[in-house]
C-alpha cells in the first residue's frame, strides 16, 4: 500500500497517469460519436482504430502495416520534437507545418531535379526549415509579433510557395499533381540498412526510423544535461531574468525556432525522400503531420522521451481510422479523437492537481499523518509544469 | 471595379466582425486563438440550416435561421474555450490550438455522416447552398448586396458603444487591463471573462457563415476557414483593440483577399502576369509585414493571457 502511494506521487508517473486519462476520454467521446452515426458497428471501429495493424489478417500484413505506421512516426515525432523543444522554451511552435512544407520543399527538389543523395536533401531541409523557424523567431525577438500568429500565416504562404516551386517542370510531370517518384539509384532515398526485411520488406521502412528515436534522446540530452539547454529553458521560463543573468534572450528565442524549424524540415524530409508518398502541388491545405505533432507533444507529458510514444499512438490511431467501413464512418473520426485528445491535454494541471489533492487527503485521513511534505510536493509538481 | 468593390466589402465585413470578436475577448482578458474553429462551427451551423430548410421558406426565415444557428454554434463552441480557460485555468494557446482541430474534424466528421445518411454513395464533406444563399443577396445595379454587410456595420457600431459607453464595456475592459483592481471593487471577473468569451462566439460564429457565403455556394469542411481566424487576429492587433480602428484594418485586408478573387477581371493586374498563388499568399504576407511594424508597441490588454486566480494578489 505505502509503495504504491509513493508511486502516484512520483511525477512522472502522474504524467504517464495523466496522458492515460487523455487518450481514454478522447476514445470514450470517439466511441460515442460512433454510436450516435451507426450504433451496429462503432464498437468494431474504435477496436479497428485502436489496433491499427492487428487487426490485419497474415502475420506479413501486419508487419507491413506495422511498418507503414513506424514510416510515418518518424515524421511525426520530429515534428513532436520541435514543437516539445519550442515548447520548454515556452514558445508555442504552431508554425511547425510550415517548416515542414519548406523541408519538403527543398528536400525533394534537391533530391528531383539534382539528384542529391539523401544526406545532403535531408540538410538542405535542415536548414530551409530552421530559415522560416527563425523569419517567426526574429519576427517575436525584435517585433514582438506573437509567434503562434505568424507561425500560422507562414505555414499558409510556405504552402503555396512549395506549391509552386515544386510545380514547375524540373520537379513535377505536367500530366499529374504530384512530383515525379525519386529513382532508386544514386543514394537519393534514405537508405533502409536490411531495416525492411523486419517488415515483410516494406520499402519505405528506413533508417529514418532509429534516426528521429536518437533526435528524440539528443534533444531530451541537450534540454536537460547541457548549458546550452539550460539557458533556453530560462528564457522560457522568465525572459527578463534570464536577461539578467547575462542570457541573450533575443538570440536565444531565434535560435531555439531555427533549431525547432531544423527538425519539422527533418520530419517532411524522413517522409518525402524514403518515397512513401509524393508531395501534392495541388493542395490546398495545411499538412496535418505539424498539427497531430502538437497532439503527440502533449500526450508525451511534454517530454522528449514520451513523445516518442504518443507519436506512435497518434499515428497508429490515424491509419487506423483509415482502416474503418468507411461506407459508414468518417476516417476523419481519428482526427477528432485526437484533437479531443489535445483539448484535453489542457486540463493535465488541473489533473495532476485532482491527484495529489487526492494523496494529501488520503494522508490526512489515512494512518500516515505523520506524512506533512505532501502539500509541498503538490506545490512543486504544479510549478514545474509551468 | 465593381465586384473588386463588392468582394472587398463583403471579406472586410467577416474580418472586421471576427476581429471584434476577438477584440471582446482579450479586452476580458482571454487571449482567443479558437476563432478559427468558432468560425468553422458556425458557418457548419448556417450552412447545415440552409441546407435543412425546406425548398418555399421565405427569404425573411431563411436569414433569421442561418444567422441565429450560426451564432448559437459559435457561443456553443466558444464555451469550450471558456470551461477550459476561465474556470480550469489551462493554457490559452494550446486550448485554443485544439478548437480549432476540433472544429475542423468535428465538422468534417458531422457532414460526411449527415450526406451518408441521405445518400449511402455520397462521401463528400461539402454542403451546397445555391438556392438559400440567395435570400442574402440584393442586386444594385452590377453590386451584389448582401444583408451580412449591413448586419456587420450594425454590429460594429453595437460594439463601440457597448464597450466605451456602458457600465459592461468598462468594466470588461477592467478585468483584462486589471482583474485583481476590478476584483476588489466588486466585479465579478470570471462572470466578466465568461461574457467576454461568449460575445467572440456570437461574432466569430456569425463571421464564418458570412465567410463561407461570400462568392462560393458550397463549402468543403476539409478546408476549415483557411486561416482566417488567424487573419483576423492580425486584423484585431493591427487595428490595436479598437473597434474603429479595426473597421479600417478589415477594409485593407478585405481588399488583398478580394483582389485574388477578381484579378483576372481587372485589366491591369491580369496584364502583369502574376502567377494566382502570388494572390493567395498576399493577405498573409500583408499581415505579417503589418503586425512586424505595429506588434512593437501595440496596446494589447496587460492581463490578457494570464488566467485569473482570486488567490493571487
Amino acid at each position: 500500500m505505502k509503495e504504491k502511494k509513493s508511486l502516484l506521487k512520483n511525477p512522472s508517473f502522474q504524467s504517464i497517469l495523466t496522458s492515460l486519462i487523455c487518450i481514454v476520454l478522447g476514445l470514450l467521446i470517439g466511441y460515442i460519436v460512433l454510436l450516435m452515426i451507426n450504433p451496429a458497428g462503432a464498437g468494431d471501429a474504435i477496436k479497428t482504430i485502436l489496433l491499427n495493424f492487428l487487426t490485419r489478417s497474415s502475420s506479413a500484413a501486419r508487419a507491413k502495416a506495422l511498418g507503414n505506421t513506424l514510416a510515418k512516426t518518424a515524421p511525426l515525432l520530429m515534428c513532436a520534437l520541435s514543437i516539445c523543444f519550442c515548447y520548454k522554451v515556452g514558445l508555442f511552435n504552431i508554425g511547425a507545418p510550415g517548416q515542414y512544407e519548406a523541408g519538403a520543399c527543398i528536400g525533394l527538389y534537391a533530391a528531383i531535379a539534382w539528384h542529391t543523395p539523401w544526406f545532403v536533401s535531408l540538410i538542405l531541409a535542415a536548414i530551409a526549415g530552421a530559415v522560416v523557424g527563425s523569419i517567426s523567431g526574429a519576427l517575436k525577438a525584435y517585433r514582438n509579433v506573437n509567434e503562434v500568429i505568424s507561425g500560422i500565416m507562414l505555414n499558409w504562404i510556405i504552402l503555396y510557395l512549395t506549391n509552386t516551386i515544386l510545380g514547375g517542370k524540373k520537379t513535377k510531370d505536367i500530366a499529374s499533381p504530384y512530383t515525379m517518384k525519386l529513382g532508386s539509384a544514386g543514394h537519393v532515398k534514405i537508405p533502409s540498412a536490411g531495416l525492411n526485411t523486419l517488415f515483410a520488406n516494406n520499402k519505405t521502412v528506413t533508417i529514418a526510423i532509429p534516426l528521429a528515436i536518437l533526435f528524440a534522446i539528443l534533444i531530451w540530452v541537450i534540454l536537460s544535461k547541457t548549458k546550452f539547454g539550460y539557458e533556453l529553458r530560462a528564457t522560457g521560463f522568465n525572459k527578463e531574468a534570464a536577461k539578467y543573468a547575462g542570457m541573450k534572450e533575443k538570440q536565444n528565442i531565434i535560435v531555439t525556432l531555427a533549431i525547432g524549424g531544423a527538425l519539422a524540415g527533418i520530419g517532411a524530409a524522413f517522409l518525402f525522400l524514403t518515397g512513401y508518398q509524393e508531395w501534392s502541388t495541388t493542395q490546398n491545405s495545411v499538412p496535418a503531420m505539424g498539427f497531430n505533432g502538437i497532439a503527440a507533444t502533449f500526450l508525451g507529458g511534454l517530454h522528449p522521451i514520451g513523445t516518442i510514444f504518443a507519436s506512435f499512438f497518434i499515428q497508429s490511431i490515424t491509419d487506423g481510422g483509415a482502416l474503418i467501413n468507411k461506407s459508414v464512418y468518417p476516417s476523419q473520426i481519428s482526427d477528432l479523437i485526437s484533437s479531443i485528445i489535445i483539448y484535453l491535454c489542457g486540463f493535465v494541471l488541473f489533473f495532476k492537481f485532482a491527484i495529489n489533492n487526492w494523496i494529501s487527503k488520503k494522508d490526512k485521513g489515512g494512518p500516515n499523518v505523520n506524512d506533512v511534505p505532501v502539500k509541498d510536493d503538490a506545490a512543486k509538481a504544479e510549478g514545474g509544469e509551468k | 471595379m465593381v465586384l473588386l468593390l463588392q468582394y472587398t466589402i463583403i471579406f472586410a465585413s467577416v474580418l472586421c466582425l471576427v476581429a471584434l470578436g476577438g477584440c471582446f475577448s482579450e479586452h476580458s482578458g482571454v487571449i482567443n486563438l479558437g476563432l478559427e474553429g468558432i468560425m468553422v462551427m458556425g458557418a457548419l451551423g448556417g450552412a447545415v440550416t440552409m441546407f435543412m430548410l425546406p425548398a418555399g421558406t421565405s427569404k425573411f426565415v431563411i436569414i433569421i435561421a442561418t444567422t441565429l444557428a450560426a451564432i448559437l454554434l459559435g457561443m456553443l463552441f466558444s464555451c469550450l474555450l471558456a470551461v477550459a480557460c476561465i474556470n480550469f485555468k489551462a493554457d490559452q494557446t494550446l486550448i485554443g490550438t485544439a478548437m480549432n482541430l476540433l472544429a475542423t474534424a468535428a465538422a468534417t466528421v458531422f457532414v460526411r455522416a449527415m450526406n451518408t445518411s441521405i445518400n449511402p454513395d455520397n462521401v463528400s464533406t461539402s454542403i451546397q447552398y445555391i438556392g438559400p444563399k440567395k435570400a442574402f443577396l440584393k442586386y444594385i445595379g452590377g453590386f451584389e448586396f448582401n444583408w451580412f454587410m449591413l448586419m456587420a456595420v450594425v454590429l460594429l457600431v453595437v460594439s463601440y458603444i457597448l464597450l466605451y459607453k456602458t457600465r459592461f464595456g468598462l468594466r470588461l475592459m477592467a478585468c483584462g487591463e486589471n482583474p485583481q483592481a476590478a476584483d476588489s471593487v466588486g466585479i465579478n471577473v470570471y462572470k466578466m471573462r465568461w461574457a467576454g468569451v461568449l460575445i467572440s462566439g456570437f461574432l466569430g460564429g456569425l463571421g464564418g457563415i458570412v465567410y463561407i457565403t461570400a462568392g462560393v455556394s458550397e463549402w468543403k469542411f476539409e478546408m476549415g476557414v483557411a486561416g482566417f481566424g488567424f487573419l483576423a487576429l492580425a486584423v484585431m492587433i493591427f487595428g490595436q483593440w479598437k473597434p474603429t480602428n479595426i473597421a479600417l484594418a478589415a477594409l485593407l485586408f478585405g481588399l488583398f483577399r478580394a483582389l485574388s478573387n477578381v484579378y483576372t477581371g481587372i485589366p491591369f493586374l491580369a496584364a502583369m502576369n502574376i502567377p494566382s498563388t502570388v494572390y493567395n499568399m498576399l493577405p498573409y504576407i500583408i499581415s505579417l509585414i503589418v503586425l512586424a511594424f505595429t506588434s512593437k508597441n501595440s496596446r494589447a490588454p496587460k492581463a490578457e493571457g494570464i488566467p485569473y486566480d482570486k488567490g493571487m494578489r
